[in-house]
């Protein structure tokens, strides 16, 4: 018997896992390279911003007022003589953590959901799917803006209240993935090879439902973002002393006849993690070849 | 003169992995009047070259680097696309291979008909309707007074190849181009649409270029055959020279890929190994529909050792019943005795160590492989499970079914995306016979693959098939692939058996209407008896 | 087909009923009253006030009052605005958010209907980027932040259009109008190019090049039709989606609408008003989504002609 081992057959010809070809097709986006280095450069500002920031988040410069972009306030000051520049990074703290956080609750909600549904199948796949239906058809805007009036600005609650909106399509889209490769002959076989059920989710199913599951997580954490941004617009979302890209812009509004850098740089951060995300979201579909997969 | 005369076409493909060439100076012409095949492999350019003709390549990736193609006195391939539009559809019409997605499921089949002559001979839609209303009964459409009102997903397969059929002949072409126009039916429809086919070649006087991969369904019908490979023509001739006395390798290698001949049953068969009792697999529709009856009462015996061929059409629940035999879908009712062991109560443990006895191959080796998995991961996987091998030793076992299903060691880390449909098709064969069963059902695993490919993964099956001393079940809608490899053959029709016997014996003497009805339909019988 | 418009009409009724006791009981677990914020009512005028509005009921004949009332059309009245029933209170907002909400409907599927299909034709070319880069600002550059910077542009630096107001100065329907409908042409834009994209690809299109039929015929009869159905699907929670946008766009153009008071009456906690004005509009967002479901499915024949379910 010949005693070669794997590796040193291997060696030869290394073969090109799908996740290492995707990652090979998203480098040579130039697009959601650079949406990730966006995000991730945001992100690490946010991480440490307390140790980072130019001035202190509740520092006034009541003398100083509103004033236009500086050498000592790169962004210029708010009305109360605060550093925008400051208060756009501890923004974007609660704006990120908004949009990770209520992802991670629609990520966690939806996948199991959907994944239960679709492996079940039958009657219990139609009772799970006809109630997400039924929340589906629920204006969902109008209850989070609810919820907020009756319960008061409360940051957990928006997190839970987005998040339950959000874990809807994840479920619907975690259920047509389950659902569509069950059908699938390598699910047959890993059947009829005597795989138990957990080792057939663990290593047939999840594996190949990830693709369109981290697409969707990608795309969600703007959608949340943006929800959390209009809520705190309409002073609805989070409340002062905390801020929020949302509510920077709101000031922003408010005062932009005079103060126009207290609209446009609020603003920017925003939609530039926006196009970031969104950039990212789209160069994952092309590299993991998601197609829509909205039922 | 001849209809079209192509004369050293070539055509180029701009892919991510440079430029290939599809097509590579390619000469052929047409006589009015005669049908000319154009037979080769998945990717050898025989779609590429009719469709550049027409300027239907999409371009850029494509693009038609020289040649011509004379048709009528003019160049085709010097057409701009308006001087090309009014001879598609109008001089040179075109049928495609799945009618199941050709036909616009957003329009009734009467609109689509009629376009071409309201378009090209700006006809009025009325008499536009009743042209289309009698061809569609020319071709075989029953009550087109109403029925071309009707939307495509309304008609069976057959039935919409013949609206195909119409829409094709509707301006009266002069040439014909049918790309695969059976390869998505079942043999019987396949019979009938070659004749229709025929018929009104014959009835016209057009000029027919048939495209496919299979030499044996043009056998009947083509006056010239032409084989192509890799982008080039390797031979050309009448259709008795190319099936008598073929000159190229290729065209050799083609013809001796059709499988032929009956296998001899072997002596030493008498151990009976699974008994199959009345097994009905019914699905439910819901609520206020009946079960669709997929598995209808069957019974019969599988030997120790033995190739049993289980043929039908689709529809006709020779998938459902392996499947049964598998517990991969659950049945209604019967028994399934393997080993003396009735395999319907099993539960657990005992079920793990059946399922190790019986294994399956299935049709598409695209998704029966999982994507994620490399060939190790895939062939370790059965072997680790049952124990058949320890983790010391897997690496051994994984390289030894390679060995034996003709997979090359060095390919052990690479994934499925990364082979062709006839590796796929060995790694899943590997899979199977990794631990050791002693039944495996077969479900049409080679009809995904060309026919080249498909000879030689018979060839492997039966060569393990002795070695690992299986019995075997194989599944197929070709009644010469089963009767080439299977000692006995069941034939069935709608859930249930129709026929059974031996190849012999079934291709001689058919006792069954259905069973007639399918032999007919075998295409290029005469030639190939 | 008949039976599937019976099937989503009898889905739609629980879900109305769902949100009607969904934001009942949500807004009677309110901390605090109605009358709480007013410190100087005394004892017996609150009594008498929440006897006026049935407040000192169980919750559970309160809730069947309530229902009894909606069967009536009559959503009761308000707390803030004495005399006033949320009827009337509606009906005065309404007109201008309808309008507002049509023409942001017609600037999304015009403007994002065409520059999908536009951009389908000629894919990865600048035909292609230029409108979907179009898109994507329109997608991350939300309509509260829009908003004011056409004001700013337009109204204030420039001064070409009205800087707020509805029907009171020409042209000041359009800068709310673009404000609330771009998001929406977006994804409109979006979603009719990926239709797009997939039905040309599919083989019925290669049949209809193969008939000789000129482009743009093989686009208008064979393409537009599946191509556009994605999009006719998503013009339910697009309008869900105008109607809670006309909460900003309202709010930041001082259009005196729907939205505007839901967001007036959210900070006054006018409970009686918010629970109306959700009925209503979730009444609409439902009724709007099954209408675009049925349109959609009405646009596939294969669901059209079905006579039995499957």
């Amino acid at each position: 018997m010949n005693t070669t081992t794997i590796n040193d057959i291997a060696a030869a010809e290394q073969g090109t896992s799908l996740w290492k070809d995707a990652w090979i097709r998203l480098r040579k986006n130039r697009l959601a390279v650079f949406g990730l280095v966006v995000l991730a450069l945001f992100t690490a500002i946010a991480l440490i911003t307390p140790w980072i920031a130019p001035y202190g988040y509740e520092t006034q410069d009541l003398n100083l007022g509103a004033s236009p972009p500086s050498a000592a306030h790169w962004l210029g000051t708010d009305i109360f003589g605060r550093d925008l520049m400051t208060q756009i990074m501890y923004g974007g703290r609660i704006s990120l953590a908004v949009g990770f956080v209520a992802t991670s609750v629609a990520l966690l909600i939806g996948v199991t959901w959907g994944a239960i549904a679709g492996y079940a199948g039958g009657r219990v796949d139609a009772v799970m799917m006809r109630l997400v239906d039924i929340i589906y058809a629920l204006p969902f805007m109008i209850f989070i803006v609810l919820l907020m009036v009756v319960f008061g600005r409360n940051l957990l609650l928006l997190f839970l209240a987005i998040g339950a909106v959000e874990w809807l399509t994840m479920a619907r889209i975690m259920r047509s993935q389950v659902q569509a490769l069950r059908q699938q002959e390598f699910v047959e076989a890993a059947i009829s090879l005597g795989l138990s059920p957990a080792a057939i989710i663990r290593r047939h199913l999840i594996p190949n439902a990830l693709g369109p599951v981290i697409v969707y997580t990608t795309l969600t954490i703007p959608s949340v973002m943006l929800l959390e941004a209009f809520l705190s617009f309409l002073g609805l979302g989070i409340q002062p002393p905390q801020t929020s890209w949302g509510l920077l812009i709101s000031y922003g509004a408010e005062t932009m006849e005079e103060y126009p850098w207290l609209l446009i740089f609020p603003g920017g951060a925003l939609t530039l993690t926006l196009f970031a995300l969104n950039f990212l979201g789209d160069g994952l579909r092309d590299a993991l070849d998601v197609r829509s997969s909205k039922d | 003169m001849p209809l079209l005369d192509v004369k050293n076409l070539t055509v180029t493909f701009t892919t991510r992995n440079g430029v290939t060439t599809a097509v590579d100076e390619v000469s052929f012409s047409v006589e009015p009047g005669q049908i000319t095949a154009i037979i080769g492999e998945s990717g050898s350019g025989k779609s590429v070259a009719c469709y550049s003709l027409l300027g239907l390549i999409p371009q850029p990736p494509g693009c038609v680097e020289g040649g011509e193609a004379t048709f009528e006195g003019a160049d085709l391939l010097q057409m701009n696309q308006r001087e090309l539009r009014k001879i598609r559809g109008r001089d040179i019409a075109m049928i495609f291979q799945d009618p199941m997605t050709c036909l616009n499921p957003y329009m009734k089949i009467g609109a689509q008909l009629i376009e071409p002559l309201v378009y090209h001979k700006k006809i009025s839609v009325q008499q536009a309707r009743t042209r289309a209303i009698e061809l569609l009964e020319e071709v075989g459409i029953r009550d087109p007074h109403t029925t071309i009102d009707n939307y495509p997903h309304e008609f069976s397969g057959g039935m919409r190849q013949r609206v195909m059929i119409a829409m094709a002949l509707i301006n009266e072409p002069k040439l014909l181009i049918a790309d695969e126009p059976t390869t998505a039916l079942d043999v019987t429809i396949q019979a009938q649409i070659l004749q229709l086919m025929a018929d009104l070649q014959k009835k016209r006087d057009i000029g027919i270029i048939f495209i496919s991969h299979d030499l044996a369904v043009v056998a009947d019908i083509a006056d010239q055959i032409i084989v192509m490979q890799n982008g080039k023509v390797v031979e050309r001739g009448g259709r008795q020279a190319i099936f008598e006395k073929a000159q190229h390798p290729y065209t050799r290698k083609l013809l001796a890929a059709i499988p032929a001949g009956s296998k001899q049953a072997d002596e030493n068969q008498n151990d009976t190994l699974i008994t199959v009792n009345n097994l009905c697999t019914w699905f439910d529709q819901g609520r206020n529909m009946p079960p669709v009856k997929a598995v209808n009462d069957v019974s019969f015996n599988l030997n120790k050792g033995e190739v049993l061929g289980l043929v039908g059409e689709s529809g006709s629940g020779k998938s459902t019943i392996g499947r049964s035999l598998l517990r991969l879908v659950p049945i209604t009712s019967g028994s399934v005795t393997f080993d003396g062991i009735d395999t319907t109560q099993l539960r657990g443990r005992e079920l793990k160590t059946m399922r190790r006895r019986m294994q399956m191959i299935f049709q598409d080796p695209y998704a029966s492989l999982n994507p994620r998995m490399s060939v190790y991961d895939t062939l370790a996987e059965p072997l680790l499970l049952h124990g058949i091998e320890s983790r010391k030793t897997v690496e051994r076992g994984v390289l030894k079914l390679m060995d034996d299903v003709g997979l090359a060691r060095n390919f052990v880390r690479k994934y499925p995306h990364e082979f062709s449909g006839g590796q796929r098709q060995r790694i899943a064969i590997g899979r199977a016979l990794a631990t050791r069963p002693e039944f495996v059902v077969a479900d049409e695993p080679v009809s995904a693959l060309d026919v080249t490919i498909q000879a030689q993964i018979l060839e492997l099956m039966q060569a393990l098939g002795r070695e690992y001393g299986l019995t075997m079940l194989f599944v197929s809608h070709d009644l010469a692939v089963v009767r080439h490899i299977a000692d006995r053959i069941l034939v069935l029709y709608e859930g249930e058996i129709v026929e059974q016997g031996s190849g012999d014996a079934l291709f001689n003497n058919p006792q069954e209407n259905y069973t007639r009805q399918l032999l007919q339909s075998i295409p290029g019988r005469a030639l190939l008896a | 087909m008949w039976r599937f418009v019976g099937l989503r009409l009898l889905q739609a009724i629980p879900v109305i009923l769902a949100v009607i006791t969904v934001t009942f009981f949500l807004v009677r677990m309110a901390p605090g009253g109605p009358f709480d914020a007013e410190k100087a009512v005394i004892p017996e005028v609150k009594a008498a006030l929440e006897a006026q509005y049935k407040l000192d009921l169980p919750i559970f004949q309160q809730y069947t009052a309530y229902l009894g009332d909606l069967a009536q059309g009559d959503l009761g009245p308000s707390f803030k605005y004495p005399g006033r029933s949320v009827n009337e209170l509606i009906a005065a907002g309404l007109p201008a958010t309808a309008e507002l909400g049509l023409y942001a409907l017609l600037v999304a599927i015009s403007i994002g209907g065409l520059a999908g299909v536009i951009a389908s034709l000629k894919p990865n070319t600048a035909q292609d980027y230029l409108p979907m880069s179009a898109a994507m600002i329109g997608i991350c550059m939300p309509s509260f932040l829009l908003g004011p910077l056409l004001v700013l542009v337009f109204g204030i630096y420039l001064e070409w259009l009205p800087v707020s107001g509805w029907g009171d100065l020409p042209g000041d329907k359009i800068l709310p109008a673009l404000t609330l409908g771009s998001t929406y042409a977006a994804y409109i834009a979006r979603l009719s190019r990926a239709g797009m994209l997939e039905v040309m690809s599919q083989d019925y299109i290669r049949t209809a090049r193969a008939k000789g039929l000129p482009e743009w015929q093989v686009i208008t009869k064979h393409a537009l039709r599946g191509g556009l159905i994605p999009v006719v699907a998503f013009l339910g929670p697009a309008f869900a989606g105008l109607l809670s946008g006309s909460f900003v766009v309202e709010t930041i153009f001082q259009i005196p609408g729907l939205g505007r008071f839901y967001v007036q009456a959210a900070f006054n906690r006018d409970y009686t008003m918010i629970l109306g004005t959700t009925v209503f509009l979730s009444t609409l967002i439902v009724l709007f989504n099954l209408l675009s479901d049925i349109l959609a499915a009405w646009m596939n024949p294969r669901l059209r002609t079905q006579q039995g379910g499957h």
